[in-house]
């Protein structure tokens, strides 16, 4: 058996998605954001946590979802990935479970790959729960903004 | 004694004295014939030899010793300054650099300078044969074993010695030096001291009297001594006593007095086994300066005047500038808060509340100006070694070349002082080497021969710029395309669609040089990436202005990094957005009518010339404003350098101190934002960047 790791679940429409705890700073309620002109258009701008200034990035548009309004339930994930502080706008946030690494598969091959390119692997969980592992690394890749922003367009 | 202790405060010191010969050397060059700088460097070499041997430094001594020796025949007019002892004078200098250097870095401070000290030598020899250099064995001989003394007057001390002076009385300074074979020492010394007493007063011995008694010393002791008796008499008079070596006694004037209260950290060596012949040379060697001087009065020459005097030294420590980042930090907070608290105040509306944060307003005003004060350099620390580097390298390349600095007061950051150097060398060296023609094509192409390197440091906005523009042949932009396309860097296509600017930009690309021969100096191109690399971590950037046959500028801007600046807020729609006061001209209101539209572009009648006004609600794409649907606009006009530039707002808010945050690694740069801010009410406000407007 291989370890266990603590994931935090969170939503983007209906689909479910891990980030692993250690990755996670905090969970914050929605805040004011402060625009940032001329840049990509799912950075919705900068935030004032706790005052350190940090960009928010809102992970619908950057997966190529329609972006949806911001509810009572929409939360701001604080990441620590390779020393950049990002926040991640998703749709809820409201577990953390245990997950052990054997139960997570590699991705399947997705048709038009590159969203797959985001995600690390697929976990199981209970009957008919699919939690998408993402790969932090990538979804701040910003070589690859271009490429997506291209195929948007 | 512990030297470490001493250690830090010599390599100041003798840097701060290296400096100094670099440009005493620099101005005497200029200025051959003026005896008066030659003393300057006489004496800093002078106290640069006393420390380097009383800290055990003996190479370093000996080389200065060596360089006294040229020096010392130069102020007599024994000697004329010519090229080839100039060169053999810098050539010391560097040596000694390089000595210090590795001081610095731990090392023992050892080189093999034989080559420099025999060529110093024959300098010496060329005009007195055998007289100084038997004197300069005597005292390398001497320095090398005799015993380091330090003798420090305090004010009181000093005071009397300048009143006794002033009522006529002769003051002296004495070396006595007891024979080694000497069974009973103390004895002998408290018959000097019992027969000066005689005739005087001792002021001030070293050791001590009581140490003396209790013949806690070696061989030997100095003394201050006010007598009616001159130097020679007492010296004499000393002698006749039994067992006693050597004695020199200094006379002691009102200007070699101060030089001395003022250098009493300075180290003086005393007491040396020497014969009474050679102890008069010998102390002008290895005495302060003061004393040098007047061993040379004794010989029946003037004293030439001291210009200047060393200056006072400013009292300083030494912080690890980590622990000024801390402090900068933490004050930032606390100005984030201020803000905020001034903020509930006004709302609060209580006298008693109001009156106590406005008093904190102030105090955090005078903390915040002394906080940045703390981390700011002049850009003069990285300036001055340049003159004697662009010297030399004319010298080398066979031009003539002038370096005009200007703004050398410039402050910045400490981090960015101690970074830009080399980048700045490297420029400078391309100036130099590819930038100024030769003799020969300067006259042909109608040019002064000299050629001439400006060197500029100014503000401006967030930043601070540094120029340096040449007067030589320029860029071709037609050369650097081909030559980019001739490595495959671009294509033919790519080059004809290229403006001059990006061909320029080119220069920057690793691995491009234009130049066909690349000389030892600098091949422009090579290093030039390594220039841009350099500068853009800084947070900066490089711009080059050449026009083809009249020169080159280049342009290197740098980010003040003050991480708190006064700054206007203004409005756009929804938005708040700060402006760096520094770069602010004026603000005012335009109606529309007054705006111009020439060859597509919105100009404004400003004082007399026309100005772009630029939309920042177009170039922000701001959603809820748009400025050409009013009849008037609030404008911010914004300057860089001589350009200005109008900024049409909606609405001015007012005048705030704001800390600068960066807006996080994971943004990429945003043009015209060079930062973010946290307001009162806790919303972050970004940082317009007037710079990013004005091409």
């Amino acid at each position: 058996m291989a370890e266990d790791i603590k994931v935090i679940v969170f939503k983007l429409g209906t689909e479910e998605y891990g980030i692993e705890v250690e990755k996670v700073q905090t969970i914050e309620r929605m805040m004011p954001i402060t625009r940032v002109p001329k840049t990509y258009s799912f950075i919705k701008g900068v935030i004032n946590l706790r005052g350190v200034v940090i960009p928010v990035i809102d992970l619908r548009g950057r997966f190529g979802i329609e972006e949806a309004e911001h509810t009572d339930q929409t939360r701001i994930i604080i990441v620590n990935v390779n020393d950049m502080e990002v926040g991640f706008i998703v749709d809820s946030a409201n577990d953390v479970i245990d997950l052990n690494r054997d139960i997570i598969d590699v991705p399947p091959d997705v048709v038009g790959g590159i969203r797959a390119k985001y995600l690390d692997g697929v976990a199981k969980i209970g009957d008919d729960r699919l939690l998408i592992m993402l790969n932090l690394s990538e979804v701040l890749n910003k070589g690859e903004i271009v490429q997506l922003e291209s195929l948007e367009g | 004694m512990d030297m470490n202790q001493y250690l830090s405060m010599f390599i100041d010191e003798s840097n701060d004295h290296l400096q100094s010969l670099n440009e005493s050397m620099m101005g005497l060059e200029a200025n051959p014939e003026d005896l008066s700088i030659v003393q300057v460097i006489f004496r800093s070499a002078h106290t640069l030899k006393g420390m380097a041997a009383t800290m055990g430094f003996e190479d370093l001594a000996s080389l200065t010793h060596q360089m006294e020796n040229v020096l010392d025949l130069v102020r007599n007019n024994k000697l004329r300054m010519q090229d080839f002892i100039f060169d053999t004078l810098f050539k010391s200098i560097d040596a000694l650099e390089s000595m210090v250097e590795d001081i610095t870095g731990g090392g023992a401070g050892k080189a093999d300078v034989s080559s420099i000290v025999s060529s110093l030598q024959a300098i010496v020899r060329g005009e007195v044969p055998s007289a100084s250099g038997a004197a300069a064995e005597v005292t390398a001989a001497a320095s090398g074993n005799a015993s380091a003394a330090q003798v420090f007057l305090d004010e009181f001390q000093y005071s009397v010695l300048e009143q006794s002076l002033q009522e006529g009385h002769q003051v002296l300074y004495v070396d006595v030096a007891i024979r080694k074979d000497c069974q009973l020492k103390a004895v002998r010394a408290y018959m000097v001291f019992d027969l000066l007493e005689r005739s005087g007063e001792v002021v001030k011995s070293f050791p001590s009297v009581q140490d003396i008694e209790q013949e806690k010393f070696d061989y030997g002791f100095s003394l201050y001594y006010i007598t009616q008796k001159d130097a020679s008499e007492i010296q004499k008079m000393i002698l006749n006593l039994s067992e006693i070596d050597a004695v020199t006694a200094v006379a002691l004037d009102q200007e070699s007095l101060r030089q001395m209260g003022q250098e009493s950290a300075a180290t003086a060596e005393a007491v040396a086994p020497a014969p009474v012949q050679e102890a008069a040379p010998e102390a002008v060697h290895n005495a302060s300066p003061a004393a040098s001087v007047h061993a040379k009065e004794e010989n029946g020459k003037a004293a030439p005047a001291r210009a200047g005097g060393t200056p006072s030294p400013s009292r300083t420590i030494r912080v690890d500038i980590e622990r000024l980042d801390v402090l900068m930090n933490l004050f930032s907070e606390l100005l984030i808060d201020r803000v905020r608290l001034e903020q509930l105040a006004s709302e609060v509306q209580n006298g008693d509340l109001t009156e106590t944060v406005e008093h904190m307003g102030r105090v955090s005003g005078d903390l915040q100006n002394i906080v940045m004060k703390l981390r700011m350099v002049p850009v003069d620390t990285v300036f001055n070694r340049f003159p004697r580097m662009i010297r030399d390298l004319a010298k080398s390349l066979d031009k003539k070349v002038d370096l005009i600095i200007t703004g050398a007061d410039t402050e910045l950051d400490r981090t960015v002082i101690d970074e830009i150097g080399d980048p700045l060398v490297h420029l400078l060296r391309n100036a130099v080497d590819h930038g100024i023609e030769s003799i020969a094509d300067r006259i042909a192409a109608g040019k002064p021969e000299t050629g001439t390197v400006q060197l500029r440091a100014f503000h401006s906005g967030n930043h601070v710029f540094i120029e340096i523009e040449e007067d030589g042949k320029g860029i071709y932009p037609k050369n650097v395309l081909a030559s980019a396309v001739k490595k495959g860097a671009i294509t033919q296509e790519q080059a004809g669609t290229m403006s001059d600017d990006e061909a320029y930009q080119l220069l920057f690309a690793p691995g491009f040089s234009t130049a066909e021969v690349i000389s030892d100096v600098s091949g422009r191109g090579v290093g030039l990436d390594v220039v841009k690399a350099k500068i853009t971590a800084l947070g900066g950037n490089v711009t080059i202005y050449s026009t083809p046959g009249k020169g080159t500028n280049f342009s290197v801007q740098l980010p003040l990094t003050l991480s708190i600046i006064a700054a206007m807020l203004v409005r756009l729609g929804s938005e708040k957005y700060a402006i760096p006061l520094s770069s602010i001209v004026e603000t005012g209101i335009v109606k529309q009518s007054q705006v111009r539209t020439i060859h597509g572009n919105k100009m404004l009648e400003f004082r007399g010339s026309h100005i772009p006004l630029v939309s920042l609600s177009k170039i922000f794409s701001i959603p809820d404003y748009d400025e050409s649907t009013e009849e008037e606009t609030e404008i911010v006009v914004v300057r860089k350098g001589e350009r200005l530039v109008a900024l049409a707002v909606q609405d001015f808010i007012g005048q705030n101190e704001i800390v600068i945050k960066n807006l996080g690694k994971y943004l990429p740069e945003v043009q015209g934002i060079s930062g973010a801010t946290i307001l009162g009410d806790g919303q972050v406000a970004l940082i317009i960047d007037p710079n990013a407007f004005i091409k």
